[in-house]
Parts: C-alpha cells; structure tokens; sequence
C-alpha cells in the first residue's frame, strides 16, 4: 500500500529560557496508508500527543521539533512556511481533539465555523460554502441540519459538539485526519457512536486516521495497525490483531494484562511495577527495564534499537527473539 | 440470637427512597426556560451493602451516581429517604456530634487525587488530620501511625514529609486511601478512584483497594463511569439511569446476561480490548444522548432510547421485577416477551409487540 504521510526520525525536544533543550520525542517514525487507521498508544508522559501536534506544526513554543521529517503528498511538512502550513491545514490534514470546545468558538454558529473551513482553502461563493456546512452536519449525523447550521456550539451536548468538530475537520476532505483522544471526555454509549461514524466516514470518503489513545479497547475497535509508544519513543509497531494476540514488547504486553476486562475474570490486575519516567530522568540502557518483569543485565546497558519482528512488525527489546509474551487465554 | 449475629445479618448499609432535587437557576437575567424547575439528580435509589463487600454503581453522566455516593454520607442532605447504617438512622443523627462520630466509620476517596490534597500541607498532616479531628494524639505517635498507614497503601514512610506535588497521581491515590483509611472505617465510597490515573498505575490501586478490602473487612461504594473496571473489582453492581437503579445483580451474572436493555446497551458500547471478539460481537448503538434530569421522559424512562420500547413502556413506570441475587426495573420482563427474569441479550429486536415504528432505527447490531 502507498503511504499519504510517512513520518520518520521525529525528534522534539522542550527548550527551556536558557536554551537548554529535553527531547520528548525521539526518533518516531510511522506510515498511514489511504483508509487506513493507525493507533498511536500510549501513557501520559508517552509522546504520544507531542508526535501528532508536531506533525501539525502546531507545537507550542517552547517545543521544537530537531530532526525528522514529515511527509505528506511528497511536501516534507518540518520545513514548510508556515504560509504552507496554513494552507495544508484543514485542506490536507486535520486534527481534532478530546474536547470539541478547543477547536470551537462560542461566538459563531457552527455553521459559520464550518463554512469559515470550506472559505479558507476554497474559491466558492459564500452560500456554497454554507450548503456545504449543512451536508457535512448531515453527513456526521446532527439532526436536522439545515436548521441547527444556526446554532451556537454552547447549545450542543458533548457528543453533539464532537460531531461537528468532525464535521468542520473534514469539511475540505482532508486526506489524513489526526483524532487525539477524541471519545475520552464522552460516555461510553455516545464513544460508541462516534466510533461507528468515523468508520463510516473513512468507508465513505477514504481518509486515513491516526487515533491517538490510551484506550486498548478502542484500539481493538477501530485500529488497523499500532504503534506503541513509551517514554517518547516507539517500542512497537505491528498489526492491530498481532499486537493484541502476540505483543513482541514487554511494555505493550504488561499494558495488555493491567487492563481489566468486560469479559474477563476477576482475577488480581497484572501489574507494571513503578511509574513512566520523566524526560529528565531517563533510565540508563532500555527505557523500560527498572519497570520490566524480564530485564537482565545487558537491559541496564544496551539501548535496544527498534528492530523487525518475525510477523512484520517492529519492536525494541533486546530479548524479542528469546521471549515468548501475550499468553492470553 | 446473640447481638453481634443480629447484626451480621443486616447490611453494613442500606438506603431506601433516596431523594434529591437541585434547583435550576434557570437564565442568568430571571426567568427563561428552566427557571423554577428542578434536576431531579437521584429520584427514588434503594440498596444495600454488605459487610466486606463492594457494590458497583454504574452510569453515565447526569445519572446521579455521584450524588448518591454523597448523599449517602451526607455530605448533601436528601430531600427524601432513608439511610440506615451499621444500625443507626444517618437521617436522624445530630450533625455537629453523632454524625460526626459515624464519619470515622465512613469515608470517601474522590476521583482527583491533584485537588483532594492540600498542596501544603506534608503528607504527614494530610494522612493524620483525621487523628487530629477525630481525638487527638501527640505529634509523635501521629506519625508513627501516619508512616503505617503509607506502608500499607505501598508508599514508604520517607514520605513523611514530603508534599503532595512531589507525587505522581498513582501515588496520590494512595495517599487519599492512605487518609480514608486512618480512622479504620467499615465503609468507603471511592468516586471514580482510578479516572484520573493512567493505565499501569489503574491496576496497581484496583488490587491495592481489593488487598485492604482483605486485610480489614473494609466494604465500598465504587462509583465508576469504566464498566470493566466496576465489573473487576465488585461483587454485585447496580446500574443507574437518570436518577434510578434500573438494574442491581450480582456481577459475574449481570455481565454475563443482563436483565435491563440499558445494562445490556451499556456493556455492548465498552470495546472490549480483543479486535477478533470486537469484530464479531453483538453491537447495540443507542441513538440519541441521555435525556435532561430535569424533563425525564414519561413511563419507563428508558424507553426514549430503547431499542425493545413498547407501548406500555412510554405511560407506566416499571416496577423492579425480582430474580436470584436481584432485580430489574424493565416491563420486558412482565409484558410482551415476558421474560421473567430471562436475560435481554437473546431477544431479537423485533420481538416486542406494539414496539414503536422507529425501534430498529435506534439499534445496529454488528457492522
């Protein structure tokens, strides 16, 4: 499969006033193919969020992206103008976010917001651009459209506000849509129905998704490929049912075991001993091994690099090869 | 029967007509839409819990599972409704002395350990301000029994001094626990306790709670939004809608055949982190958000969202109809189908008569 966007060598760091500089973000690298969607997990403290606002370029000041390209249709995005940028955005490449509010002003109806999108990047007269605000509001499921095109985003419930900020991300039909948590603030029933409709739209449409998530349900549920994140670096790459039946990294197979189940026993929790370490105080060697079941010595020393597994994936343990993980049931 | 079976046999909690409205304040300027009316949070909640047992409470936002948990230590006051424990009416203890005394037995854990803590206070005094309110105890001696308290929930007693901003959120947690447990309660109410954490750390405070629940006979309230969590850590769950418990069972039988389509609606929205069982198992997407507490809808208050309505369901509130280890408040199981206890999961969606005419559109099933 051709890839849109190809992410490689990725490395941001966090500048302090003195210029001292933290990488959050180090070495990433991935590929999203057309209708395809690709998880990117992870913890808090992950990178998992820094990675998809530097694709975006939108990072905040004080973090820099050092190394590492970003391409998307043949334009490397790290060294676009911003001019660029702007036009790439929402066009080519939207994002939306855990809380619709942030990408939502309570000032305008959502049918100015939507028509606002499709005017930045289109030369379409201004109704046009108002018609299509109400077929996209139809399109991502808001009831009676044509009338809410009116309403202001306050008006709306939680899941509701999502729908349109979807509906406003893909408004200029963007060939890759970044979703960052977007079901985490809402109730399961409507995280459902947000689920069902990106899969419907990607069917329709064609867009490729990277969902970031810590959820591994949803990642079951609406993931084709997954991409592992700890500590800012990728520990595994591999197909959605490969990760979930084989994980070829311990971290990823200890996150597997502490999550509790619907359908599982009511056995004691796995647990991943300790906490994820802060960009200051990376451990020595493998990133994961004080936290690691399977750690030996040369795990304290060697920095593992991210190598291919035997089912096509990667992974960055030095013990893949020996190691027999994911013994689920 | 000698006192001590007597109250064995009763439940360390029980709680009968639960009520409680808030005022809405209606539009900022008076009046409006809205003005006069009421919310009603928790309008009519019955349950027990055991001695060392943890009950679930389930639901979605707005259905009032965290104003019960409150009302039953009375850190609101009910409207309505009883709450009897250990024996005594909580209703009717004076607040300034009795009730006072009865919250060493009683204690809650809240959702986010980062604003439960005073950051300035040192974990010595945040964990002995109990010992502190409840009789006091030399400074000494108070961190003696602090430094236990911490190796207990999994933290050192070098903690001592130490500020709560020094500590992870995990570690926070346990602090929280740490406090509710100085007193030797009988009874927590954990808000969302593992919400705010990340994943490897959630499990590590899920097992901490079931290991103290062990070690001191301790009961819980766990309020959580996270089905999978609720269904891991209690013995029985009750799940709530729009003020009511629609459904209350035991938690292997309530997962595995619910008895209320909102049970079974709920479970089918939580993916289930297996992408083949994800794949293939029966999906039931209800349309639509959760109606305002302020305006319930009519009947079952279900019914607006269920894909099994029928005709009765929209005018007559259900009673709860009895099985083995519980109840469900569902006209399914006295009309229509008649399924008396059966489990909604093998229903198909047109087998209730008189269904409304757009019941199949509020269901999909699988993809």
């Amino acid at each position: 499969m051709e890839a849109i966007l190809e992410v490689s060598g990725l490395t941001v760091d966090a500048v302090d006033r003195r210029g001292g500089r933290q990488a959050l973000v180090e070495d990433v690298g991935f590929s999203l193919a057309r209708g395809e969607t690709l998880g990117l997990v992870g913890e808090s403290g992950s990178g998992k969020s820094v990675t998809s606002l530097a694709i975006m370029r939108l990072l905040a000041r004080s973090l820099r992206i050092r190394a590492g390209s970003v391409l998307l249709g043949g334009q490397d995005l790290v060294t676009a103008s911003d001019r660029n940028m702007e036009a790439v955005r929402g066009e080519e490449i939207a994002m939306i976010f855990q809380e619709p509010m942030t990408s939502l002003n309570p000032a305008f109806t959502v049918g100015n917001q939507i028509s606002e999108a499709v005017l930045a990047h289109r030369d379409v007269p201004r109704a046009e651009a108002r018609q299509r605000a109400v077929e996209m509001l139809d399109m991502v499921g808001v009831p009676h459209a044509r009338e809410r095109v009116r309403d202001y985003p306050h008006v709306f419930s939680g899941g509701m506000r999502q729908r349109v900020v979807i509906a406003m991300a893909l408004a200029c039909d963007p060939q890759v849509l970044i979703a960052d948590e977007p079901t985490t603030a809402v109730d399961v029933t409507i995280q459902a129905q947000i689920l069902e409709l990106l899969r419907q739209l990607q069917a329709e449409l064609g867009m490729a998704i990277l969902f970031v998530t810590h959820d591994l349900g949803v990642v079951a549920d609406i993931c084709d490929r997954v991409c592992a994140l700890y500590a800012g670096q990728v520990v595994e790459q591999a197909g959605v049912d490969e990760f979930f039946d084989r994980p070829r990294h311990p971290y990823s197979d200890g996150l597997l075991r502490a999550t509790p189940q619907s359908t599982g026993s009511a056995d004691r929790l796995h647990i991943i001993p300790g906490t994820v370490p802060t960009p200051d105080a990376l451990p020595a060697g493998c990133r994961f091994h004080p936290r690691c079941e399977h750690a030996v010595d040369r795990c304290a020393e060697d920095a593992p690099a991210l190598e291919p597994t035997a089912a096509g994936g990667l992974a960055r343990c030095l013990r893949e090869q020996e190691l027999h993980l994911g013994a689920r049931a | 029967m000698t006192p001590t079976e007597d109250r064995d046999q009763h439940p360390l909690l029980e709680v009968a007509g639960l009520h409680k409205a808030f005022p809405m304040r209606g539009h900022r300027f008076g009046g409006g839409p809205g003005a006069g009316a009421a919310v009603r949070a928790v309008d009519g909640v019955d349950f027990h819990i055991r001695r060392s047992e943890t009950l679930g409470l389930v639901g979605e936002s707005g259905s009032g599972k965290s104003t019960t948990g409150r009302l039953v230590l009375r850190l609101i006051e009910p409207d309505r409704g009883s709450v009897r424990f250990d024996g005594r009416d909580v209703m009717a203890l004076d607040p300034s002395t009795e009730l006072r005394t009865l919250r060493r037995d009683m204690q809650i854990v809240f959702q986010d350990p980062y604003s439960s803590l005073d950051p300035l206070a040192p974990i010595a005094s945040v964990v002995g301000e109990p010992f502190e309110v409840h009789g006091g105890s030399s400074r000494r001696e108070r961190d003696e029994r602090v430094a236990a308290l911490l190796e207990q929930v999994g933290l050192g007693a070098t903690h001592l001094y130490r500020y709560p901003a020094e500590f992870s959120g995990g570690q926070r947690q346990r602090i929280a626990i740490a406090r509710a447990l100085a007193l030797n309660p009988k009874l927590i109410v954990c808000d969302e306790p593992v919400s705010a954490l990340d994943m490897s750390t959630q499990a590590q405070v899920i097992n901490l709670l079931r290991d103290l629940q062990e070690e001191h006979g301790l009961a819980y309230l766990l309020i959580a939004h996270d089905l999978a969590v609720v269904r891991h850590a209690s013995h029985r769950i009750a799940v709530m809608y729009l003020g009511r418990i629609v459904e209350v069972g035991d938690a292997e039988a309530l997962y595995r055949e619910p008895k209320h389509p909102y049970t079974e609606a709920l479970l089918s929205a939580v993916p289930v982190p297996d992408p083949r069982v994800q794949r293939t198992r029966k999906r039931i997407v209800l349309r639509g958000d959760i109606p305002s507490p302020a305006d319930p809808p009519s009947g079952c208050r279900f019914h607006s969202r269920c894909p099994y309505a029928m005709e009765i369901c929209k005018e007559v509130d259900p009673e709860p109809f009895p099985f083995a280890g519980g109840w469900a408040a569902c006209h399914l199981h006295s009309h229509g189908p008649k399924l008396a206890g059966a489990g909604v999961a093998g229903l198909p969606v047109g087998a209730t008569t008189g269904r409304t005419p757009d019941a199949r559109d509020r269901i999909a099933v699988d993809r």
